[in-house]
Protein backbone atom coordinates (compact mmCIF):
# COMPACT_ATOMS: atom_id res chain seq x y z
CA UNK A 1 0.00 0.00 0.00
CA UNK A 2 2.81 2.39 0.94
CA UNK A 3 4.51 1.54 -2.33
CA UNK A 4 1.39 2.33 -4.36
CA UNK A 5 0.84 5.56 -2.51
CA UNK A 6 4.51 6.47 -3.08
CA UNK A 7 4.02 5.96 -6.81
CA UNK A 8 0.85 8.01 -6.79
CA UNK A 9 2.55 10.86 -4.92
CA UNK A 10 5.33 10.88 -7.51
CA UNK A 11 2.80 10.72 -10.36
CA UNK A 12 0.89 13.65 -8.83
CA UNK A 13 4.07 15.73 -8.44
CA UNK A 14 5.02 14.97 -12.04
CA UNK A 15 1.49 15.81 -13.15
CA UNK A 16 1.95 19.28 -11.64
CA UNK A 17 5.26 19.64 -13.47
CA UNK A 18 3.83 18.41 -16.75
CA UNK A 19 0.76 20.63 -16.49
CA UNK A 20 2.98 23.65 -15.89
CA UNK A 21 5.36 22.84 -18.75
CA UNK A 22 2.45 22.08 -21.05
CA UNK A 23 1.16 25.61 -20.56
CA UNK A 24 4.34 26.68 -22.36
CA UNK A 25 4.78 23.88 -24.89
CA UNK A 26 1.24 22.79 -25.65
CA UNK A 27 -0.63 26.02 -25.21
CA UNK A 28 1.89 28.70 -26.16
CA UNK A 29 4.27 26.77 -28.41
CA UNK A 30 7.40 27.66 -26.43
CA UNK A 31 9.86 24.85 -25.83
CA UNK A 32 11.86 25.00 -22.61
CA UNK A 33 14.40 22.66 -21.05
CA UNK A 34 14.82 24.75 -17.89
CA UNK A 35 11.88 23.26 -16.07
CA UNK A 36 13.83 21.09 -13.66
CA UNK A 37 15.75 24.18 -12.51
CA UNK A 38 12.49 25.97 -11.64
CA UNK A 39 11.34 22.78 -9.92
CA UNK A 40 14.63 22.84 -8.01
CA UNK A 41 14.32 26.50 -7.13
CA UNK A 42 10.97 25.80 -5.49
CA UNK A 43 12.35 22.71 -3.76
CA UNK A 44 15.39 24.49 -2.33
CA UNK A 45 13.47 27.57 -1.22
CA UNK A 46 10.85 25.51 0.59
CA UNK A 47 13.37 23.03 1.98
CA UNK A 48 15.65 25.72 3.40
CA UNK A 49 12.76 27.64 4.93
CA UNK A 50 11.37 24.43 6.42
CA UNK A 51 14.70 23.27 7.81
CA UNK A 52 15.68 26.62 9.32
CA UNK A 53 12.33 28.02 10.45
CA UNK A 54 9.78 25.19 10.11
CA UNK A 55 6.90 27.55 9.30
CA UNK A 56 3.41 26.35 8.33
CA UNK A 57 3.12 24.81 4.83
CA UNK A 58 1.77 27.93 3.12
CA UNK A 59 4.55 30.17 4.48
CA UNK A 60 7.27 27.87 3.22
CA UNK A 61 5.66 27.04 -0.13
CA UNK A 62 4.60 30.52 -1.33
CA UNK A 63 8.07 32.15 -1.34
CA UNK A 64 9.31 29.30 -3.54
CA UNK A 65 6.45 29.92 -5.95
CA UNK A 66 7.25 33.64 -6.04
CA UNK A 67 10.94 32.99 -6.68
CA UNK A 68 10.11 30.34 -9.31
CA UNK A 69 7.84 32.83 -11.01
CA UNK A 70 10.43 35.60 -10.88
CA UNK A 71 13.11 33.33 -12.34
CA UNK A 72 10.70 32.27 -15.09
CA UNK A 73 10.16 35.93 -15.94
CA UNK A 74 13.93 36.44 -16.16
CA UNK A 75 14.26 33.40 -18.44
CA UNK A 76 11.39 34.54 -20.64
CA UNK A 77 12.80 38.03 -21.05
CA UNK A 78 15.50 36.37 -23.13
CA UNK A 79 12.80 35.08 -25.49
CA UNK A 80 11.95 38.57 -26.68
CA UNK A 81 14.95 38.71 -28.95
CA UNK A 82 15.52 35.07 -29.82
CA UNK A 83 14.04 32.72 -32.38
CA UNK A 84 12.28 29.67 -30.99
CA UNK A 85 15.23 27.40 -31.68
CA UNK A 86 17.70 29.77 -30.08
CA UNK A 87 15.40 30.09 -27.13
CA UNK A 88 15.57 26.37 -26.37
CA UNK A 89 19.34 26.74 -26.15
CA UNK A 90 18.96 29.75 -23.87
CA UNK A 91 16.74 27.74 -21.51
CA UNK A 92 19.42 25.06 -21.53
CA UNK A 93 21.83 27.77 -20.41
CA UNK A 94 19.57 28.83 -17.55
CA UNK A 95 19.12 25.21 -16.54
CA UNK A 96 22.90 24.79 -16.34
CA UNK A 97 23.38 28.02 -14.38
CA UNK A 98 20.74 27.16 -11.79
CA UNK A 99 22.03 23.61 -11.46
CA UNK A 100 25.49 25.08 -10.96
CA UNK A 101 24.13 27.26 -8.16
CA UNK A 102 22.40 24.31 -6.45
CA UNK A 103 25.61 22.33 -6.61
CA UNK A 104 28.20 25.00 -5.82
CA UNK A 105 26.62 27.50 -3.44
CA UNK A 106 27.57 25.15 -0.63
CA UNK A 107 27.08 27.64 2.23
CA UNK A 108 23.38 27.82 1.43
CA UNK A 109 22.41 24.67 -0.49
CA UNK A 110 25.05 22.36 1.08
CA UNK A 111 26.02 21.54 -2.51
CA UNK A 112 26.28 17.83 -3.34
CA UNK A 113 25.47 16.86 0.27
CA UNK A 114 21.95 18.19 -0.21
CA UNK A 115 19.46 19.46 2.33
CA UNK A 116 18.28 16.78 4.73
CA UNK A 117 15.92 16.60 7.67
CA UNK A 118 13.12 18.53 6.00
CA UNK A 119 10.22 18.37 8.48
CA UNK A 120 6.76 17.18 7.54
CA UNK A 121 4.44 19.94 6.31
CA UNK A 122 1.97 21.45 8.78
CA UNK A 123 -1.38 22.71 7.57
CA UNK A 124 -4.08 24.08 9.89
CA UNK A 125 -2.45 22.37 12.85
CA UNK A 126 -2.27 18.98 11.08
CA UNK A 127 1.04 17.37 10.21
CA UNK A 128 1.14 15.38 6.97
CA UNK A 129 3.52 12.75 8.29
CA UNK A 130 2.42 9.59 6.45
CA UNK A 131 2.43 8.81 2.70
CA UNK A 132 -1.42 8.70 2.51
CA UNK A 133 -1.66 12.17 4.06
CA UNK A 134 1.03 13.43 1.69
CA UNK A 135 -0.91 11.82 -1.15
CA UNK A 136 -4.00 13.84 -0.22
CA UNK A 137 -1.97 17.06 -0.02
CA UNK A 138 -0.13 16.46 -3.29
CA UNK A 139 -3.23 15.26 -5.16
CA UNK A 140 -5.22 18.28 -4.00
CA UNK A 141 -2.39 20.54 -5.19
CA UNK A 142 -2.23 18.72 -8.53
CA UNK A 143 -5.97 19.06 -8.97
CA UNK A 144 -5.82 22.76 -8.17
CA UNK A 145 -2.97 23.36 -10.65
CA UNK A 146 -4.73 21.32 -13.29
CA UNK A 147 -7.96 23.29 -12.82
CA UNK A 148 -6.07 26.60 -12.86
CA UNK A 149 -4.26 25.79 -16.10
CA UNK A 150 -7.49 24.63 -17.76
CA UNK A 151 -9.13 27.84 -16.57
CA UNK A 152 -6.36 29.89 -18.14
CA UNK A 153 -6.45 27.84 -21.33
CA UNK A 154 -10.18 28.28 -21.81
CA UNK A 155 -10.18 32.03 -21.28
CA UNK A 156 -9.54 34.80 -23.80
CA UNK A 157 -6.00 34.77 -22.31
CA UNK A 158 -5.64 31.15 -23.44
CA UNK A 159 -6.97 32.10 -26.85
CA UNK A 160 -4.11 34.57 -27.26
CA UNK A 161 -1.61 31.91 -26.13
CA UNK A 162 -2.91 29.51 -28.78
CA UNK A 163 -2.70 32.27 -31.37
CA UNK A 164 0.95 32.79 -30.41
CA UNK A 165 1.51 29.05 -30.81
CA UNK A 166 -0.13 28.98 -34.25
CA UNK A 167 0.93 32.30 -35.74
CA UNK A 168 2.56 34.94 -33.58
CA UNK A 169 2.82 37.45 -36.43
CA UNK A 170 -0.94 37.26 -36.95
CA UNK A 171 -1.56 37.81 -33.23
CA UNK A 172 0.74 40.84 -33.28
CA UNK A 173 -1.02 42.29 -36.29
CA UNK A 174 -4.28 42.16 -34.33
CA UNK A 175 -2.75 44.25 -31.55
CA UNK A 176 -1.74 41.52 -29.11
CA UNK A 177 1.41 42.33 -27.14
CA UNK A 178 2.63 38.78 -27.60
CA UNK A 179 5.81 39.19 -25.52
CA UNK A 180 3.71 40.12 -22.50
CA UNK A 181 1.60 36.98 -22.89
CA UNK A 182 4.70 34.83 -23.22
CA UNK A 183 6.14 36.32 -20.05
CA UNK A 184 2.84 35.76 -18.24
CA UNK A 185 2.65 32.14 -19.39
CA UNK A 186 6.23 31.61 -18.22
CA UNK A 187 5.49 33.24 -14.87
CA UNK A 188 2.52 30.94 -14.23
CA UNK A 189 4.49 27.96 -15.41
CA UNK A 190 7.46 28.77 -13.14
CA UNK A 191 5.16 29.38 -10.19
CA UNK A 192 3.50 25.97 -10.58
CA UNK A 193 6.79 24.15 -11.18
CA UNK A 194 8.17 25.68 -8.00
CA UNK A 195 5.09 24.52 -6.11
CA UNK A 196 5.83 20.99 -7.33
CA UNK A 197 9.40 21.48 -6.05
CA UNK A 198 8.19 22.49 -2.59
CA UNK A 199 5.91 19.46 -2.40
CA UNK A 200 8.73 17.22 -3.58
CA UNK A 201 11.08 18.55 -0.89
CA UNK A 202 8.50 18.01 1.83
CA UNK A 203 7.68 14.55 0.59
CA UNK A 204 11.25 13.32 0.16
CA UNK A 205 12.54 15.10 3.34
CA UNK A 206 15.89 15.25 1.50
CA UNK A 207 16.91 17.00 -1.72
CA UNK A 208 20.16 17.28 -3.59
CA UNK A 209 21.08 18.72 -7.02
CA UNK A 210 20.81 15.34 -8.79
CA UNK A 211 16.99 15.66 -8.80
CA UNK A 212 17.17 18.88 -10.82
CA UNK A 213 19.45 18.06 -13.74
CA UNK A 214 18.88 18.61 -17.45
CA UNK A 215 17.83 14.94 -17.64
CA UNK A 216 14.98 15.75 -15.29
CA UNK A 217 13.94 18.62 -17.58
CA UNK A 218 13.99 16.23 -20.51
CA UNK A 219 11.97 13.66 -18.57
CA UNK A 220 9.25 16.28 -17.92
CA UNK A 221 9.41 17.32 -21.57
CA UNK A 222 9.03 13.65 -22.60
CA UNK A 223 5.96 13.34 -20.40
CA UNK A 224 4.41 16.36 -22.14
CA UNK A 225 5.11 14.96 -25.59
CA UNK A 226 4.17 11.35 -24.82
CA UNK A 227 0.91 12.36 -23.13
CA UNK A 228 -0.01 14.87 -25.81
CA UNK A 229 0.93 18.54 -25.71
CA UNK A 230 -1.90 21.03 -25.32
CA UNK A 231 -4.54 18.40 -24.58
CA UNK A 232 -6.81 18.01 -21.61
CA UNK A 233 -5.72 14.56 -20.43
CA UNK A 234 -2.24 14.53 -21.93
CA UNK A 235 -0.39 15.76 -18.82
CA UNK A 236 -2.03 13.14 -16.63
CA UNK A 237 -1.43 10.31 -19.11
CA UNK A 238 2.18 11.40 -19.73
CA UNK A 239 3.01 11.57 -16.03
CA UNK A 240 1.29 8.27 -15.21
CA UNK A 241 2.88 6.36 -18.09
CA UNK A 242 6.41 7.51 -17.38
CA UNK A 243 6.18 7.10 -13.59
CA UNK A 244 4.44 3.74 -13.53
CA UNK A 245 5.83 2.01 -16.62
CA UNK A 246 9.45 1.89 -15.37
CA UNK A 247 8.21 0.55 -12.06
CA UNK A 248 6.75 -2.40 -13.93
CA UNK A 249 10.35 -3.38 -14.72
CA UNK A 250 10.95 -4.14 -11.07
CA UNK A 251 8.65 -7.11 -11.38
CA UNK A 252 10.69 -8.59 -14.20
CA UNK A 253 13.33 -9.54 -11.62
CA UNK A 254 16.17 -7.77 -13.41
CA UNK A 255 19.22 -6.67 -11.43
CA UNK A 256 19.04 -3.00 -10.41
CA UNK A 257 21.89 -1.94 -12.69
CA UNK A 258 20.19 -3.43 -15.76
CA UNK A 259 16.75 -2.07 -14.77
CA UNK A 260 18.18 1.45 -14.53
CA UNK A 261 19.66 1.38 -18.01
CA UNK A 262 16.58 -0.34 -19.39
CA UNK A 263 14.50 2.51 -18.04
CA UNK A 264 16.52 4.99 -20.10
CA UNK A 265 16.13 2.79 -23.17
CA UNK A 266 12.38 2.60 -22.66
CA UNK A 267 12.10 6.39 -22.47
CA UNK A 268 14.12 6.66 -25.64
CA UNK A 269 12.17 4.06 -27.59
CA UNK A 270 8.83 5.41 -26.38
CA UNK A 271 9.77 8.94 -27.32
CA UNK A 272 10.96 7.96 -30.79
CA UNK A 273 7.88 5.79 -31.38
CA UNK A 274 5.53 8.56 -30.29
CA UNK A 275 7.25 11.19 -32.43
CA UNK A 276 7.08 8.91 -35.48
CA UNK A 277 3.72 7.19 -35.07
CA UNK A 278 1.67 9.53 -32.89
CA UNK A 279 3.18 13.01 -33.11
CA UNK A 280 0.26 14.49 -31.22
CA UNK A 281 0.94 12.20 -28.22
CA UNK A 282 -1.12 9.37 -26.73
CA UNK A 283 -4.24 11.45 -26.13
CA UNK A 284 -3.43 14.78 -27.80
CA UNK A 285 -4.64 16.44 -30.95
CA UNK A 286 -2.05 19.15 -31.45
CA UNK A 287 1.10 18.20 -33.35
CA UNK A 288 4.30 19.77 -32.19
CA UNK A 289 6.57 21.27 -34.83
CA UNK A 290 3.88 21.33 -37.48
CA UNK B 1 -11.17 60.25 -38.10
CA UNK B 2 -9.15 63.39 -38.41
CA UNK B 3 -5.60 62.15 -37.90
CA UNK B 4 -3.72 61.24 -41.00
CA UNK B 5 -1.13 58.59 -41.63
CA UNK B 6 2.08 59.84 -43.18
CA UNK B 7 5.70 58.98 -43.69
CA UNK B 8 8.73 61.16 -44.28
CA UNK B 9 11.96 60.15 -45.99
CA UNK B 10 11.52 56.43 -45.33
CA UNK B 11 14.38 54.32 -46.66
CA UNK B 12 15.10 50.67 -46.24
CA UNK B 13 17.53 48.24 -47.75
CA UNK B 14 17.97 44.49 -47.45
CA UNK B 15 21.52 43.16 -47.79
CA UNK B 16 22.57 46.27 -49.64
CA UNK B 17 19.61 46.18 -52.02
CA UNK B 18 17.45 49.26 -51.70
CA UNK B 19 13.76 48.42 -51.13
CA UNK B 20 12.59 51.93 -50.27
CA UNK B 21 14.47 55.11 -51.13
CA UNK B 22 13.22 58.21 -49.34
CA UNK B 23 9.46 57.69 -49.51
CA UNK B 24 7.34 60.71 -48.53
CA UNK B 25 3.59 60.17 -48.36
CA UNK B 26 0.58 61.74 -46.73
CA UNK B 27 -2.49 59.56 -46.81
CA UNK B 28 -6.00 61.00 -46.70
CA UNK B 29 -7.95 60.51 -43.48
CA UNK B 30 -10.50 58.28 -45.18
CA UNK B 31 -11.29 56.66 -48.49
CA UNK B 32 -9.52 54.05 -50.58
CA UNK B 33 -5.89 54.37 -51.61
CA UNK B 34 -4.29 51.80 -53.83
CA UNK B 35 -0.55 51.19 -54.01
CA UNK B 36 0.55 49.71 -57.33
CA UNK B 37 3.87 48.95 -58.91
CA UNK B 38 5.93 46.11 -60.35
CA UNK B 39 7.26 43.31 -58.17
CA UNK B 40 10.06 44.52 -55.93
CA UNK B 41 8.83 48.12 -56.02
CA UNK B 42 8.71 48.22 -52.20
CA UNK B 43 4.93 48.09 -51.72
CA UNK B 44 4.89 45.36 -49.08
CA UNK B 45 7.98 46.79 -47.38
CA UNK B 46 6.12 50.09 -47.03
CA UNK B 47 3.17 48.32 -45.39
CA UNK B 48 5.54 46.39 -43.11
CA UNK B 49 7.13 49.65 -42.00
CA UNK B 50 3.84 51.52 -41.51
CA UNK B 51 2.55 48.69 -39.32
CA UNK B 52 5.74 48.28 -37.29
CA UNK B 53 6.79 44.86 -38.57
CA UNK B 54 10.01 46.32 -40.00
CA UNK B 55 12.01 49.27 -38.72
CA UNK B 56 13.23 51.51 -41.53
CA UNK B 57 16.91 52.38 -41.89
CA UNK B 58 15.95 56.03 -41.87
CA UNK B 59 12.88 58.25 -42.02
CA UNK B 60 9.78 58.43 -39.84
CA UNK B 61 6.11 57.49 -39.87
CA UNK B 62 3.37 59.43 -38.12
CA UNK B 63 -0.27 59.26 -37.15
CA UNK B 64 -1.20 62.91 -36.96
CA UNK B 65 1.72 64.46 -35.08
CA UNK B 66 2.60 61.27 -33.23
CA UNK B 67 5.64 59.40 -34.42
CA UNK B 68 5.07 55.67 -34.71
CA UNK B 69 8.31 54.61 -36.43
CA UNK B 70 9.73 52.72 -33.46
CA UNK B 71 6.52 51.33 -32.00
CA UNK B 72 6.01 47.55 -32.09
CA UNK B 73 3.14 46.19 -34.25
CA UNK B 74 0.78 45.65 -31.33
CA UNK B 75 1.06 49.26 -30.20
CA UNK B 76 0.52 50.52 -33.72
CA UNK B 77 -2.54 48.25 -34.00
CA UNK B 78 -3.82 49.72 -30.73
CA UNK B 79 -3.63 53.16 -32.37
CA UNK B 80 -6.09 51.96 -34.98
CA UNK B 81 -3.97 50.59 -37.81
CA UNK B 82 -4.29 46.98 -38.76
CA UNK B 83 -3.27 44.93 -41.74
CA UNK B 84 -3.57 41.74 -43.73
CA UNK B 85 -0.73 39.82 -45.32
CA UNK B 86 0.13 38.81 -48.84
CA UNK B 87 0.49 35.23 -47.62
CA UNK B 88 -2.76 34.69 -45.80
CA UNK B 89 -2.55 34.53 -42.05
CA UNK B 90 -5.22 33.22 -39.74
CA UNK B 91 -5.43 30.48 -37.12
CA UNK B 92 -6.48 27.59 -39.33
CA UNK B 93 -6.77 25.07 -36.48
CA UNK B 94 -9.61 26.90 -34.80
CA UNK B 95 -13.00 28.25 -35.88
CA UNK B 96 -13.53 31.36 -37.96
CA UNK B 97 -15.45 32.76 -35.00
CA UNK B 98 -12.47 32.23 -32.65
CA UNK B 99 -10.26 34.10 -35.11
CA UNK B 100 -12.56 37.10 -35.02
CA UNK B 101 -12.94 36.87 -31.22
CA UNK B 102 -9.16 36.91 -30.91
CA UNK B 103 -9.10 40.19 -32.80
CA UNK B 104 -11.44 42.02 -30.41
CA UNK B 105 -9.51 44.76 -28.61
CA UNK B 106 -9.06 45.37 -24.87
CA UNK B 107 -10.62 42.16 -23.58
CA UNK B 108 -10.73 41.82 -19.80
CA UNK B 109 -10.39 38.06 -20.05
CA UNK B 110 -7.03 38.48 -21.77
CA UNK B 111 -5.35 39.65 -18.56
CA UNK B 112 -4.02 37.12 -16.06
CA UNK B 113 -6.36 38.15 -13.27
CA UNK B 114 -9.28 38.46 -15.68
CA UNK B 115 -8.63 34.93 -16.92
CA UNK B 116 -8.42 33.53 -13.39
CA UNK B 117 -11.25 35.35 -11.64
CA UNK B 118 -13.45 36.02 -14.69
CA UNK B 119 -15.06 39.20 -13.34
CA UNK B 120 -17.42 40.36 -16.08
CA UNK B 121 -15.63 38.14 -18.56
CA UNK B 122 -18.62 35.94 -19.44
CA UNK B 123 -20.73 38.98 -20.29
CA UNK B 124 -17.93 40.55 -22.31
CA UNK B 125 -17.32 37.27 -24.15
CA UNK B 126 -21.02 37.01 -24.98
CA UNK B 127 -21.03 40.52 -26.42
CA UNK B 128 -17.86 39.88 -28.39
CA UNK B 129 -19.36 36.68 -29.76
CA UNK B 130 -22.38 38.62 -31.02
CA UNK B 131 -20.16 41.25 -32.58
CA UNK B 132 -17.97 38.57 -34.16
CA UNK B 133 -20.99 36.81 -35.66
CA UNK B 134 -22.28 40.09 -37.07
CA UNK B 135 -18.88 40.85 -38.56
CA UNK B 136 -18.67 37.42 -40.17
CA UNK B 137 -22.11 37.98 -41.64
CA UNK B 138 -21.16 41.46 -42.84
CA UNK B 139 -18.21 40.09 -44.84
CA UNK B 140 -20.35 37.35 -46.32
CA UNK B 141 -19.29 34.49 -44.03
CA UNK B 142 -22.65 34.20 -42.31
CA UNK B 143 -22.57 30.46 -42.88
CA UNK B 144 -19.33 30.03 -40.86
CA UNK B 145 -20.36 31.40 -37.49
CA UNK B 146 -20.40 28.21 -35.42
CA UNK B 147 -17.59 26.81 -33.27
CA UNK B 148 -17.18 23.79 -35.54
CA UNK B 149 -16.37 25.75 -38.70
CA UNK B 150 -12.62 25.48 -38.84
CA UNK B 151 -10.96 28.45 -40.50
CA UNK B 152 -8.62 26.05 -42.31
CA UNK B 153 -11.56 24.45 -44.07
CA UNK B 154 -12.68 27.72 -45.66
CA UNK B 155 -11.69 28.38 -49.28
CA UNK B 156 -8.80 30.72 -50.01
CA UNK B 157 -11.19 33.55 -50.91
CA UNK B 158 -13.23 32.97 -47.78
CA UNK B 159 -10.06 33.09 -45.67
CA UNK B 160 -9.30 36.47 -47.25
CA UNK B 161 -12.76 37.61 -46.13
CA UNK B 162 -12.06 36.19 -42.69
CA UNK B 163 -8.84 38.18 -42.40
CA UNK B 164 -10.85 41.29 -43.29
CA UNK B 165 -13.39 40.43 -40.59
CA UNK B 166 -10.51 40.11 -38.11
CA UNK B 167 -9.20 43.55 -39.10
CA UNK B 168 -12.66 45.04 -38.60
CA UNK B 169 -13.01 43.33 -35.22
CA UNK B 170 -9.99 45.25 -33.93
CA UNK B 171 -12.01 48.48 -34.44
CA UNK B 172 -9.11 49.92 -36.40
CA UNK B 173 -9.92 52.90 -38.60
CA UNK B 174 -7.07 52.30 -41.03
CA UNK B 175 -6.72 48.98 -42.86
CA UNK B 176 -3.59 48.16 -44.82
CA UNK B 177 -4.38 45.25 -47.10
CA UNK B 178 -1.70 43.38 -49.00
CA UNK B 179 -3.25 42.05 -52.22
CA UNK B 180 -6.74 41.44 -50.86
CA UNK B 181 -8.13 40.03 -54.11
CA UNK B 182 -5.12 38.16 -55.50
CA UNK B 183 -5.94 34.55 -56.31
CA UNK B 184 -9.66 34.66 -55.54
CA UNK B 185 -12.57 33.76 -57.81
CA UNK B 186 -14.31 36.52 -59.85
CA UNK B 187 -17.36 36.26 -57.61
CA UNK B 188 -15.27 36.64 -54.45
CA UNK B 189 -13.37 39.52 -56.07
CA UNK B 190 -16.61 41.44 -56.56
CA UNK B 191 -17.64 40.66 -53.00
CA UNK B 192 -14.36 41.94 -51.54
CA UNK B 193 -14.28 45.09 -53.70
CA UNK B 194 -17.85 45.92 -52.71
CA UNK B 195 -16.89 45.51 -49.06
CA UNK B 196 -13.90 47.83 -49.48
CA UNK B 197 -16.15 50.46 -51.08
CA UNK B 198 -18.59 50.20 -48.19
CA UNK B 199 -15.81 50.56 -45.62
CA UNK B 200 -14.28 53.50 -47.48
CA UNK B 201 -17.66 55.22 -47.54
CA UNK B 202 -18.05 54.64 -43.80
CA UNK B 203 -15.08 56.91 -43.15
CA UNK B 204 -12.33 54.32 -42.85
CA UNK B 205 -9.01 54.59 -44.60
CA UNK B 206 -8.31 51.55 -46.75
CA UNK B 207 -4.83 51.26 -48.22
CA UNK B 208 -4.41 48.29 -50.49
CA UNK B 209 -1.58 46.90 -52.52
CA UNK B 210 -2.85 45.46 -55.77
CA UNK B 211 -1.75 44.23 -59.16
CA UNK B 212 -5.25 44.14 -60.64
CA UNK B 213 -5.43 47.55 -62.35
CA UNK B 214 -9.12 47.25 -63.22
CA UNK B 215 -9.93 46.72 -59.54
CA UNK B 216 -7.88 49.81 -58.69
CA UNK B 217 -9.85 51.82 -61.26
CA UNK B 218 -13.10 50.47 -59.85
CA UNK B 219 -12.65 51.35 -56.20
CA UNK B 220 -9.64 53.57 -55.47
CA UNK B 221 -9.98 57.29 -54.72
CA UNK B 222 -6.22 57.72 -54.96
CA UNK B 223 -3.49 55.65 -56.47
CA UNK B 224 0.19 55.58 -55.53
CA UNK B 225 2.54 54.21 -58.14
CA UNK B 226 5.84 52.88 -56.80
CA UNK B 227 8.91 51.74 -58.68
CA UNK B 228 12.36 50.78 -57.38
CA UNK B 229 11.53 51.94 -53.88
CA UNK B 230 10.25 55.37 -54.89
CA UNK B 231 6.84 56.94 -55.28
CA UNK B 232 6.72 57.93 -58.93
CA UNK B 233 3.12 59.11 -59.05
CA UNK B 234 0.35 59.87 -56.56
CA UNK B 235 -3.09 61.12 -57.58
CA UNK B 236 -6.54 60.15 -58.74
CA UNK B 237 -6.58 56.89 -60.73
CA UNK B 238 -8.03 58.42 -63.92
CA UNK B 239 -5.03 60.76 -64.16
CA UNK B 240 -2.23 58.57 -62.90
CA UNK B 241 -3.23 55.50 -64.90
CA UNK B 242 -3.70 57.58 -68.06
CA UNK B 243 -0.04 58.65 -68.09
CA UNK B 244 1.75 56.43 -70.62
CA UNK B 245 5.13 56.57 -68.80
CA UNK B 246 3.45 55.23 -65.64
CA UNK B 247 1.93 52.25 -67.39
CA UNK B 248 5.23 51.67 -69.15
CA UNK B 249 7.07 51.51 -65.82
CA UNK B 250 4.37 49.23 -64.47
CA UNK B 251 4.58 46.80 -67.35
CA UNK B 252 8.39 46.90 -67.40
Amino acid sequence: MEYVSHLLVLAAIYTILVVSLDLLIGHTGIMSVAHASLFGLGAYTTALLAVHYDPPFIISIVPGMVIGSAMAVIISLASLRLTRDQFVLATFGFQSILFGIFENWVSVTRGPFGVSGIPHPRILGLTASSPPLMLILVSASALLCYAAVIRFARSPFGRVLRAIREDEVFAKSLGKATYRYKISAFAISGCIAALAGGLYAYYMTFIDPTSFTIMESILILSMVIIGGAGSRWGPLVGALVLVILPEGLRFLGLPDSVAGSLRQVIYGVLLIAIVIFRPSGLVGSFRLGR
Amino acid sequence: MSETLSCRGVSMSFNGLSALAGVNLVFPSSGIVSIIGPNGAGKTTLIDILTGFIRPDSGSCFIGQREITHLPPDQIAALGITRTFQHLRCITQTSALENVLLARPRQRGESLLGALFRLGVAEEEKQNREIAKRLLESVGLGHATTESDRAGELSYGQQKLLSLACCLATEAQMLLLDEPIAGVSPKRREQILKLLLTLGNQGMLIIFVEHDISAVKEVADQVIMMDEGKVIAHGVPSEVLARPEIMEAYIA
